[in-house]
């Protein structure tokens, strides 16, 4: 057993506990926190299916920002399937025996992998090239897109330039299931690609990747446009009624 | 007010992003608050004279506004700076300044959060674009805070909705709360409480205003038209802004509405106690004051005994009475709480709970009891601007999107020349006039003039009639 499977051990440890709990804690605040005003963004659905289907359409086609600009759309989108295409593909790292629909993906999640990483590369361009977005964009945003399109290559040589034994990394990370430890592969490749991926989990609930959750409790988004036939008071607000 | 000199960038056959022109507009200033003004409406009077005392009281109150409006806690969270909005405000587009883009705007009040609120902030301020809360902070804020018209535009851009009329709003809020209001919008709030209305217009003005009107009316047109106030047991309860009591060219407004109802036989009648539609704590961001504005139109029903509800045409106000008044008040209908009930028994539940203006007129041309001459507009050539608020913050009729069809209805139905604007200049993309939110007139003149010549687009060169559904918006495209 080396010292690396041991760091990556509790890394992996570490980085999940403070992303679930970071993460559940950040819903749960989103949650609690009241909208005492329908403010939805209007023409709005005016009924709870249509606030699902409103919904649907912002997650899964990016529909107000295809609205707005076609190239943040076209290189923030290639980069989000690609991304969800890779996480679904590892999923088998994860699965035992490996679940029919994630072995039916794994060729589409290769293409996933150069989609995400053309995106991301889109994306930090347009933070260099315009002068409005070079004005908006602070260190952090330069370091998340790195951070990502580090993941990305790291994994792509991985698939194409230096082999590491998968079969090894699974027997790996089930056994962090199990609360077992098997050893890791040695592999800088894959060192660098799971430090990156811890890194990216500590950080998610404390940063702008807040983004995933948020689209979910933004009130301008998920609001059905029905105050003059529904009365809508949040509870703080409804004492104000009895003085 | 004192300012550089404005000049309007050259009228462009197609809109191109303009150049950042930094500070640009750092010299425009609102006029601050008086301590009198401040504390006719229970604002504190003036900032402390230790600024810790301040700073300690902006950061407390941005907390409890944190926590009491979900809106504002994930638009602070879940901006990833994409850009989507950074062309989309007309006070950007107009004046070239970095810190009228909406995402800039947002981060105004970001980067204060960031510091305070969130642990990369605390840790790695420079890292994530935090910053200490300091006096020059604040004026900014005061200063471009108040060039926001929360029109709502850039909310319709962001891929997750953020509206940064709700950060305005917030912003607002914490200055007023540590003594640093703006003085057009407070002066008016003061007014509504003392008088009524936003123009301070008392009583026995408004019955000689309305007598005039009604001398008029009859020798243009030889009709009885009637324009009632405080009558008892009257059907409708018309709320207007203030502006058409008076105010060339919005008077017209207001003897159509007294043409209308005559010609459809409906009993109307204003109020002295809510001679005002506007809600001004919505531009303040102040939920009781837009409570206590928004009360006036209950209290002034239930006396009256009215059993519709009416309102006139503004687009702040509208915003305020279709997805406001229930909440705050129980205009409207669904309750199941005695406090609304009170007056929910009393409204006619066959109409909507307030009605626009438009809906009640364009009701009325469906049922054929209002007949129009087109031949007599036949010299006019007629566009619709949507107003802002009306467009992305309201409803009219019965489906998603009727507010831009009623009010195009009913354009078409007095009148044959009607042409549409710039597909990406109507609808829910409109631009907003630069006149409402409480920044009013000089925003107005400042974004309206210079964004207008350089977005003409939006209005067809050969210079049609412009309807609007706007109190602002007719003074400013005027
Ligand atoms: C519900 C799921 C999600 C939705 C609806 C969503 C949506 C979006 C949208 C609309 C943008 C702006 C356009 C763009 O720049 O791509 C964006 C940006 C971004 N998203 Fe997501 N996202 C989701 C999940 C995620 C996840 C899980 C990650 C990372 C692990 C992520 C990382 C990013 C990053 C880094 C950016 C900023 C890109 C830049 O700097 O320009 N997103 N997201
Ligand atoms: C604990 C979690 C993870 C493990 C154990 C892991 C492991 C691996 C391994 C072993 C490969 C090489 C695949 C091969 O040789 O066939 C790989 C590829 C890749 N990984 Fe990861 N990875 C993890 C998380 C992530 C995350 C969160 C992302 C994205 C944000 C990501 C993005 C990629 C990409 C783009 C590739 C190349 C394309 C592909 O093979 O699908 N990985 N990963
Ligand atoms: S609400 Fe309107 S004025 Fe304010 S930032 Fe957005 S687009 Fe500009
Ligand atoms: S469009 Fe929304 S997420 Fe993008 S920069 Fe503007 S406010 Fe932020």
């Amino acid at each position: 057993m080396t010292a690396a499977s041991y760091f990556f051990a509790i890394l992996f440890y570490a980085a999940t506990a403070l992303f679930v709990v970071g993460l559940i804690y950040k819903i749960a605040d989103f949650a609690r926190t009241p909208a005492p005003l329908l403010i939805p963004t209007t023409p709005a659905p005016m009924t709870t299916g249509g606030v699902v289907f409103r919904m649907f359409r912002e997650v899964a086609l990016f529909e107000s920002l295809f609205k707005s600009n076609l190239w943040i759309w076209a290189f923030g989108w290639m980069f989000h399937m690609g991304l969800f295409l890779v996480l679904a593909r590892h999923l088998r790292y994860f699965t035992e025996p490996v679940w029919f629909w994630v072995e039916l993906i794994q060729p589409f999640g290769l293409y996933g992998g150069f989609a995400m990483a053309a995106g991301l590369g889109g994306l930090w361009a347009r933070r260099f090239l315009l002068e409005r977005i070079r004005y908006i964009s602070t260190p952090s945003d330069h370091l998340m897109l790195a951070l990502l399109l580090g993941i990305a290559v790291t994994g792509l040589s991985m698939k194409f330039l230096m082999h590491t034994d998968i079969v090894l990394v699974k027997t790996f990370f089930l056994g962090l299931m199990r609360f077992e430890l098997q050893p890791l592969p040695q592999h800088p490749g894959l060192y660098l690609h799971l430090a990156l991926v811890a890194i990216l989990m500590i950080i998610f609930p404390i940063s702008k990747l807040l983004h995933a959750p948020g689209i979910f409790f933004s009130p301008t988004r998920n609001q059905a446009d029905n105050p003059r036939e529904a009365r809508h008071v949040a509870p703080w607000a409804a004492e104000l009624d009895s003085k | 007010m004192a300012g550089p000199e404005i000049k309007a960038p050259a009228f462009r056959e197609y809109p191109t992003i303009p150049k950042l022109q930094p500070a640009s507009m750092a010299g425009i200033k609102s006029y601050v608050a008086s301590e009198k003004i401040q504390e006719a409406i229970g604002f504190p009077a003036k900032l402390d004279e230790n600024w810790q005392v301040t700073h300690d009281k902006a950061i407390a109150k941005m907390g409890e506004l944190l926590g009491k409006y979900r809106g504002l806690k994930v638009f602070m969270d879940s901006c990833v700076h994409c850009g989507a909005c950074t062309d989309k405000c007309h006070y950007f587009i107009g004046t070239g300044d970095p810190k009228n883009m909406p995402v800039a705007r947002q981060e105004l009040m970001r980067s204060v959060y960031r510091r305070y609120f969130t642990l990369p902030g605390k840790l790695f301020p420079r890292l994530v674009g935090a910053r200490d809360l300091t006096k020059d902070v604040l004026d900014e804020w005061f200063t471009y805070y108040w060039q926001c018209s929360e029109c709502r535009r850039c909310s319709v851009f962001c891929p997750y909705g953020i509206d940064t009329a709700e950060v305005t709003m917030a912003g607002r809020e914490i200055l007023d709360s540590v003594g640093y209001g703006q003085k057009y919008s407070n002066e008016i709030i003061g007014k509504v409480h003392k008088i009524g209305n936003n123009l301070g217009l008392p009583g026995p003005a408004l019955e000689n205003t309305l007598e005039g009107l009604e001398e008029d009316v009859k020798e243009e047109t030889g009709a009885d038209v009637k324009y009632p106030l405080d009558v008892h047991g009257a059907e409708v309860l018309l709320v207007t802004p203030s502006a058409d009591f008076f105010a060339e060219p919005h008077i017209e407004s207001l003897i159509g509405y007294g043409k209308v109802f005559h010609a459809a036989g409906i009993s109307w009648t204003l109020s002295t106690k809510a001679s005002e539609a506007g809600n001004f704590g919505m531009f303040i961001g102040n939920y009781d004051q837009l409570r206590k504005i928004a009360m006036r139109i209950r209290e002034a029903a239930l006396e009256l005994g009215v059993k519709r509800i009416v309102v006139g045409e503004c687009g702040h106000a509208w915003r305020a009475a279709y997805a406001f008044w229930n909440t705050l008040t129980g205009i409207g209908a669904g309750a199941n709480d005695p406090f609304s009930i009170e007056l929910q028994k009393q409204l006619d539940p066959n109409y909507k709970q307030p009605s626009h203006i438009c809906e009640v007129t364009w009701d009325l041309i469906r049922q054929g009891r209002l007949k129009f001459d087109k031949s007599a507009n036949d010299h006019r050539i007629i566009t619709f601007h949507d107003s802002c608020n009306v467009a992305r913050a309201s409803r009219m009729g019965d489906y998603p999107g009727g507010q831009f069809d009623i009010p195009r209805n009913i354009v078409k139905a007095v009148a044959n020349n009607f042409v549409e604007m710039d597909v990406a200049t109507v609808r829910e993309r409109t631009f907003c006039c630069g006149g409402g939110g409480g920044g009013s007139t000089s925003m107005a003149s400042i974004s309206w003039r210079r964004f207008v010549r350089s977005a003409k687009r939006s209005f067809p060169r050969f210079c049609p009639i412009t309807v609007s559904t706007c109190a602002w918006s007719v003074v400013c495209i005027n």
